[in-house]
């Protein structure tokens, strides 16, 4: 810690960080553009501007930028001089010199930064008086708005795309007054991250399109802390609703986790809230099974929706229930408390919930802990053995490409640079870059960022690693016959891995290869024997996959022989598609055997077409509940919106189905909080999911928090849409938040944090005030509790190492290829994302296309497992020979487990 | 009196080839020195010559070089880069240097990187300069074959090769670590400091660089010692130096003299005094980017030190002539002109502050101007100065604007009654007639402005 | 496509740099000397060439003002209207320059035998007024001197 004075008075600091952390750290309002604390400073804007002096005496000082000053013991600043705050005011009057001053029609307004530092340096009154400056426009995509002419040239948006994201299509062009950022022509903002522009943009250049579709003022937005539902990592998020729909998602920092930075996929999936073919009202389709009749489903009322489905459970043989990877902790516990734990089914297909156990596993036993997407950005070495992370994982991509620059950095610091000083870094690191070794199956983004990347069948992947860990630890297995270019690769990843001090190896499911795990497995602990601190990083597809695991149901399959075998013959089927789980003819066989299935779901599928109750459900955004992430780490989502119509939380659903045949008797779980007791009763291992979140009835000063924000334009305009009747607000008695405007104003809990917003911060940039200091940990804790820490013991090393992938003549290996646009269920139904879905295709290798004469874009009849598909080629220069890829999730494509055999 | 950089050009004569350039002393103290002097003491030499950097900023030249890491564990790839960049209104002495004898300033280049083990240097040469591009070449030719440079120069040991690099446009790419950028491919846009080039330069590499003329004097003084040196300057100061005039003078030209020589020796003898019907009425001493002296100043000795203390800079040490019949807030506003077209558009202050200058300076030329402008004007000489841009464009850009501020007060109230330029033909008046958009040349399709 | 000329000439600047992206500018001063100015197939060329996207290449190109992203004429006038050149007058030397054109600064006559830009100091600034012509000087101005040097342009 270093002492420094700030307008005469000592503060502690770290001395590793720049003065305008530490002074927004002390609380001061010092403003600023061009820097940001994950992109670091670059003296650009010059906003920031304070009076340094060198000593106790020296009394004239001079002017400087905090941001470009370390903070150095003794360092002495003026953020108070008069001089000083004279220039900050003539930045902003500089800045809006060509500023279209639009705030009235800005989609930015009321959220910006600019105007927020406007208002903070005092410039009020315009003196220029000549014309603007005006700029033309792009089209970006169907995520991101372009408006130009409201650019202050901070440099952010590039700074961001390019060297944090690793963009190469958004730059900046021509040069004084006209510098302008864009594109070199209109078109789609390729990178995956794009959509974290609209937050990165201090003003309304960048800002969300889909938002723009149905327009609210932001201060209107009610809004609730919430996690993605649409991958494993369990990112932070913050909906905001209004009318009853989800109008945007904003990035909500988890200091462990997400930072300040979302994927595309997080951002853009929230409009499946919104769409018509939501479920709002019970669905009655009695002949559901008797494809003769064509009968439709119909309406009811929610009284005879449950009157039915309960009949139906009180004349079961047996109920078995189904639950899902997508719904929460609480709504699979109480379907598994409905059914009984040996009646209950984890929804996963029998492979995939193996893995899913082995990776559990092995992070039960250790030694290796999980690493969360912090530990990530700061490993100084990472292996991925397996997975393309930017479609599977894709926060986790963006991490990894900034651990990267973590070896470098080191090189920078050395010659007196330190990691914040951001152009100075890339001046003296160049291209200079930190070890990335990647396997993966094909392509994928992060290749442009890797030290080496080697492309093989999943065996062979996962033969790769064995080696690997062989390589770093002699104890572990060898590897025979490895080819010799793979063991020299192996060789320098282990020595990469070996030489660092925080390394990372990611693996995960998505390949379907259970070896991967295994050898992933091995490498931490054979670094772990060499006393490094590796740790593991899984990637698991759905938001509550691991929760699915640790519940402990069983897999799919035995459902399926419950039934065939005559033991079951009604299903509870929660927030799953079987349809995209197994085979087609495998759940049409099981749904035809069914005397009854109720489905409880949000979005009309396949299954719920087939069921012959359907409850409409609420999404991530009417619902409160508990994800378990890639981590382990049991996050509490909340309702963003009182579910409307007849829509309710699946747990309570499920709770009125026990509750017994009366439709006015009491339901089993009355508050969230209920089924979370009963769950931590039940399975000790997620007893933790209990302290995810302050209970509901966590008061500060007596009072709940609000999630309409304190500026709300008032309950009158709440339903303007409707009427201007002042509503009674719905009461919510699971979680510590109210559907108001009013309640505590103090900052809650992290867990709880609805709002970025302070006094004169009426931005994103208001987060600040929300962390212990500025880009460092959530106030008050990371949300979530983290339900394993593996023990301490040494596990010995996995031996069974698998054979090398053998080519034949007759059949393909056909993998799944996942994408962020298309391979998720839910987000497939939001119109900006399904724009960039790619049509379905089948991935061949070059050699392959040669020797079948393939061209690029034939059609292709592929057979998989009995059934054919008509797909276009897409020839791909890595994909190895007997292997082919076609995009995992997409219609046509679902309910195939891969990897399987291909016949063409 | 002794003319270490020209003695041997002849205007309009074909550059010194090597030959002619060896008969007369050349690359004597390159065989002399290279491997047998201790990289370190010729550092030290050219420190002790007090040689100052003739790129604009005076800064001491061997101390420049004695930042670069030595030794073991210094990098082993270094750069030794020569600013040939330039473009500073009002400046023609590199040029002349660089068509005239190019040997001079490779073998200046070579020692520099001998002092500091670079094997590799770089000629950043302004596009326009075809004459220069043409001798540079047909030298670095030369120089390889005679093995002055390449690998193991004339058995010395030390390897070094020098590119030729011409530039795309682009005043900033003067500004040394903006000319790193220009380099290495980028947009010329400064770097920040610290890190300085000498430890951070090229390529994240440690790099020198210096001006054009600063490098012609190394061999001299490497060759005659640096007491020799020291004395070729009047007063306190070392060396001669380059002085240029141009304006409404009798002989607009270029001299090398002694660092020191008086404004007025410059212009009344050497300069032939103003034209017929012109009278005297300040001077801008180094190019675009200082301070107008005015006729007060004409006995100051232009050194170093001295343009200082008169609140000025020496700068490039060519000078622009301001006469009574050339209104100087035209004068002012060509300058901000320039000096906003040119600001590479990094930090605000320079970007969007010098565009509002030149805006007031263009109304108040064609009788817009208001009494309030002054303030706005004088607040920009203020907060565009050293420390609050990112770079030193645009304090040098507001140095004739504060100056004439100064100077010329009247002159802008002469203004202010609605009429505009009181001054009249030839120099008149209304800037020069174009608006600013269409002076910019096709450089982007985005802008629609 | 890059013609095999423009590649030879680029990759002859290779062995200079450590890296090929730091030939950007270079390269694309290679194409607009032999296509006149760079047009987006020629960005594309070069981005393909260096491994670089299009917007890199063009984030470089508009940056520097010799580099032309619009259709130039045959010959483009740099006509100096620095500080040296404008007290000497230049201002009556544009007006020439855009009288006997007929085009204004930035644009090219109708017959693309010319183009009008403005450049900073020539470094000829004792031999004011001064302009540039491809590859030739030309100074001490006078709207004489100009008619004879356009009427000698091809
Ligand atoms: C905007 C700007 C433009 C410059 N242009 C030139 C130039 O054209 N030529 C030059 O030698 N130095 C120029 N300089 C100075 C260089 O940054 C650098 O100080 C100089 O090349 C160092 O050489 P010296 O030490 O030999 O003087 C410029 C500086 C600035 C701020
Ligand atoms: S002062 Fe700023 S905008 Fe101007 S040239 Fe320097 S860095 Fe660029
Ligand atoms: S925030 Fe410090 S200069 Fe921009």
């Amino acid at each position: 810690m270093a002492t420094l004075h700030i307008d005469g008075n000592p503060y502690e600091a770290d001395p590793r960080q720049n003065m305008l952390q530490v002074s927004l750290t002390h609380g001061f309002d010092l403003p600023y553009f061009c820097w940001h604390p994950a992109l670091g400073s670059v003296g650009a804007c010059r906003q920031c501007a304070v009076r340094q002096y060198r000593n106790e005496d020296d009394q004239q000082g001079q002017i400087v930028m905090a941001c470009m000053v370390p903070a150095a013991e003794g360092t002495r600043i003026s953020i108070q001089d008069e001089e000083a705050r004279e220039f900050r005011k003539s930045i902003v009057e500089w800045l809006m010199i060509n500023h279209p001053h639009d705030c009235p029609v800005c989609d930015e307004g009321g959220e910006c930064h600019l105007q927020d530092m406007t208002v903070m340096t005092g410039h009020a009154y315009r003196r220029f008086r000549f014309r603007k400056r005006t700029f033309t426009n792009q089209d970006l995509g169907p995520f991101i708005n372009h408006e130009m002419n409201r650019c202050i040239q901070c440099y952010r948006c590039v700074r961001y795309y390019k060297d944090y994201a690793g963009g190469r299509d958004l730059d900046a062009f021509a040069s004084h007054n006209h510098v302008y950022f864009g594109r070199s022509e209109d078109g789609v903002l390729e990178n995956e991250f794009s959509g974290n522009l609209v937050e990165v943009c201090p003003t309304g250049v960048f800002t969300d399109k889909t938002l723009k579709g149905h327009y609210t003022r932001k201060w209107d937005l009610q809004s609730a802390p919430s996690v993605c539902a649409h991958c494993g990592l369990g990112c932070n998020t913050l909906p905001g609703a209004r009318y009853g729909g989800v109008r945007r998602i904003l990035n909500r920092y988890h200091h462990d986790i997400n930072g300040y930075f979302l994927c595309d996929r997080g951002r853009y999936a929230y409009e499946s809230v919104n769409r018509p073919e939501r479920i709002r009202h019970p669905l009655l389709h009695e002949d559901a099974h008797d494809t003769d009749t064509h009968s439709k489903p119909e309406f009811c009322s929610v009284d005879h929706a449950l009157k039915r489905a309960r009949d139906r459970l009180h004349s079961a043989r047996r109920v078995i229930g189904i639950g899902s990877p997508r719904a929460s902790l609480e709504s699979n516990y109480a379907l598994r408390a409905l059914v009984g734990e040996d009646h209950f089914h984890n929804g996963l297909p029998a492979a995939e919930s193996h893995l899913v156990n082995v990776a559990l596993d092995i992070l039960r036993h250790g030694p290796a802990k999980a690493a969360s997407l912090r530990e990530i950005e700061e490993a100084d070495a990472v292996l991925i053995l397996g997975e393309d992370l930017t479609q599977t994982a894709p926060r986790m991509a963006l991490a990894v490409r900034q651990s990267i620059m973590r070896a470098p950095e080191e090189t920078a610091r050395a010659l007196g640079v330190p990691a914040w000083n951001d152009r100075a870094v890339r001046d003296v690191i160049q291209t200079d870059r930190g070890p990335l070794y990647i396997a993966a199956a094909d392509e994928t983004r992060l290749d442009d960022a890797a030290t080496s990347v080697v492309y093989r069948a999943p065996e062979d992947l996962a033969r790769f690693g064995f080696a690997i860990a062989r390589a770093v630890h002699g104890d572990a297995p060898p590897v025979d016959d490895l080819p010799e270019e793979d063991a020299a690769v192996a060789q320098r990843a282990a020595e990469a891995l070996a030489n660092a001090k925080r390394p990372v190896i990611i693996s995960g499911t998505s390949l379907g290869n259970e070896s991967l795990l295994r050898a992933a497995a091995n490498i931490a602990w054979a670094l772990l024997r060499r006393e490094k601190p590796a740790a593991l990083a899984w990637v698991v597809p759905e938001a509550n996959t691991f929760g699915a695991g640790l519940m402990g149901g069983r897999p799919l399959r035995e459902a399926y022989q419950a039934v065939s075998s005559g033991a079951a013959d009604t299903a509870i089927i929660l927030e799953n598609d079987l349809f995209r789980r197994t085979h087609d003819v495998d759940v049409e066989r099981f749904l035809q055997s069914l005397k009854s299935v109720i489905a409880i779901d949000s979005l009309r599928n396949r299954t719920t077409d087939r069921a012959h109750v359907v409850l409409p459900a609420g999404t991530f955004a009417e619902s409160d509940g508990t994800f378990v992430n890639n981590e382990t780490r049991a996050q509490r989502f909340f309702q963003v919106l009182a579910p409307e119509e007849d829509v309710l939380e699946s747990w309570r659903w499920l709770g009125h189905l026990e509750s017994g045949t009366a439709p006015s008797e009491e339901p089993r779980w009355k508050e969230l909080d209920d089924v979370l007791a009963a769950m931590a009763r039940d399975l000790p291992e997620l007893a933790g999911a209990r302290d995810a979140a302050p209970a509901a009835d966590f008061l500060k000063n007596g009072s709940k928090f609000p999630r309409s924000p304190r500026r709300f334009s008032g309950r009158t305009a709440m339903l303007a849409h409707r009427d201007v009747s002042e509503p009674k607000p719905p009461v919510d008695s699971d979680s510590p938040l109210t559907f108001s405007m009013e309640g505590s104003v103090t900052i809650p809990p992290a867990e709880l944090v609805s709002h970025y917003w302070s006094p004169g911060w009426n931005s994103v940039q208001a987060l600040n005030k929300f962390q212990e200091e500025v880009g460092g940990a959530n106030r008050g804790g990371a949300p979530g509790v983290r339900l394993i820490e593996p023990e301490k013991a040494t596990h010995s090393f996995f031996t069974d190492i698998p054979a090398a992938f053998t080519r034949s003549d007759q059949k393909y290996l056909v993998l799944g290829l996942h994408h962020i646009f298309g391979s998720e269920e839910l987000s497939r139904h939001a119109p900006a994302l399904a724009e960039r879905i790619p049509e379905p295709y089948v991935a061949i290798g070059e050699a392959d296309a040669t020797a079948r004469g393939v061209n690029e874009g034939d059609e292709i009849v592929l057979r998989i497992l009995g059934r054919q598909h008509k797909l276009r080629a897409r020839i791909r220069t890595r994909l190895p020979q007997g292997v082919l890829g076609v995009p995992a999730g997409f219609p046509g494509l679902t309910g195939l487990v891969f990897p399987a055999d291909g016949h063409w | 009196m002794e003319k270490p950089l020209t003695e041997h050009i002849t205007p309009g004569a074909p550059p010194l080839d090597l030959a002619a350039y060896e008969e007369n002393g050349g690359y004597e103290a390159l065989r002399n020195t290279l491997g047998s002097m201790a990289p370190g003491e010729m550092t030290s030499l050219v420190e002790n010559s007090k040689l100052r950097g003739r790129g604009g900023a005076g800064f001491s030249t061997g101390m420049k070089w004695s930042f670069v890491p030595m030794g073991e564990n210094a990098p082993k790839q270094k750069y030794f880069v020569c600013n040939a960049d330039e473009m500073e209104p009002g400046t023609f002495k590199d040029r002349y240097l660089m068509e005239g004898n190019p040997h001079l300033l490779l073998e200046g280049m070579i020692l520099g990187a001998y002092a500091i083990q670079a094997p590799t240097g770089y000629i950043f040469l302004r596009a326009e300069y075809r004459k220069s591009e043409e001798a540079l070449a047909r030298a670095i030719e030369e120089a390889r074959r005679a093995g002055y440079l390449g690998e193991n120069i004339r058995g010395s040991g030390f390897s070094h090769d020098i590119h030729l690099h011409s530039s795309a446009g682009r005043y900033i790419c003067g500004e040394e670590t903006a000319l790193l950028n220009a380099l290495e491919g980028r947009r010329a846009v400064p770097r920040a400091k610290p890190p300085f080039p000498p430890v951070v330069g090229l390529w994240g590499k440690p790099t020198i660089v210096n001006n054009v003329e600063t490098l012609c004097n190394i061999a001299p003084i490497v060759r005659h010692g640096p007491e020799w040196f020291r004395k070729l300057g009047r007063a306190e100061e070392a060396g001669t130096k380059l002085y240029g005039v141009s304006g409404r003078v009798r002989n607009p030209g270029l001299w090398e003299l002694p660092l020191g020589t008086p404004l007025r020796e410059i212009i009344e003898e050497h300069a032939g005094g103003m034209r017929d019907g012109y009278r005297f009425r300040g001077v801008i001493p180094g190019g675009a980017s200082t301070d107008f002296l005015v006729e007060e100043h004409l006995d100051l000795p232009l050194d170093f030190n001295s343009v200082q203390k008169a609140g000025s800079r020496l700068g490039t040490g060519t000078m622009i002539v301001l006469d009574d019949r050339t209104c100087p807030v035209g004068m002012v506003l060509n300058l901000e002109r320039f000096f906003a077209r040119e600001s590479c558009g990094w930090c605000t202050p320079c970007r969007d502050g010098l565009p509002w200058v030149e805006k007031i300076l263009e109304d108040i030329e064609s009788g817009g101007g208001r009494e309030d402008d002054l303030g706005i004007l004088h607040q920009h000489a203020k907060f565009l100065g050293p420390g609050r841009t990112f770079c030193a464009f645009a304090p040098g850009a507001v140095e004739p604007l504060q100056s004439a501020l100064k100077y010329f007060e009247d002159d802008f109230r002469r203004h202010f009654d609605g009429k505009g330029c009181p001054y009249h033909a030839p120099s008149a008046a209304t800037g020069n007639g174009q608006p600013p958009s269409s002076s910019q040349g096709p450089e982007t399709r985005n802008q629609k402005s | 496509m890059l013609s095999d000329k423009e590649r030879e000439e680029i990759e002859a600047e290779l062995p200079h740099y450590p890296r090929k992206q730091a030939l950007c500018i270079e390269a694309l001063k290679v194409v607009q000397l032999h296509r006149g100015w760079v047009d987006d197939s020629a960005l594309r060329d070069v981005a393909g060439f260096l491994d670089m996207t299009e917007h890199e290449v063009d984030s470089v190109a508009t940056f520097y003002n010799l580099i032309y992203r619009r259709e130039v004429g045959r010959n483009v006038i740099h006509l100096c209207d620095s500080v040296s050149c404008w007290v000497m007058g230049c201002d009556s030397i544009c007006s020439h320059l855009k009288k006997s054109l007929g085009i204004g600064m930035g644009q090219t006559t109708a017959d693309g035998k010319f183009t009008l830009l403005p450049i900073p100091c020539l470094g000829d600034c004792d031999r004011a007024p001064s302009m540039m012509i491809g590859h030739t000087l030309h100074s001490d101005l006078t709207p004489d001197k100009v008619d004879k040097i356009l009427r000698n342009c091809e």
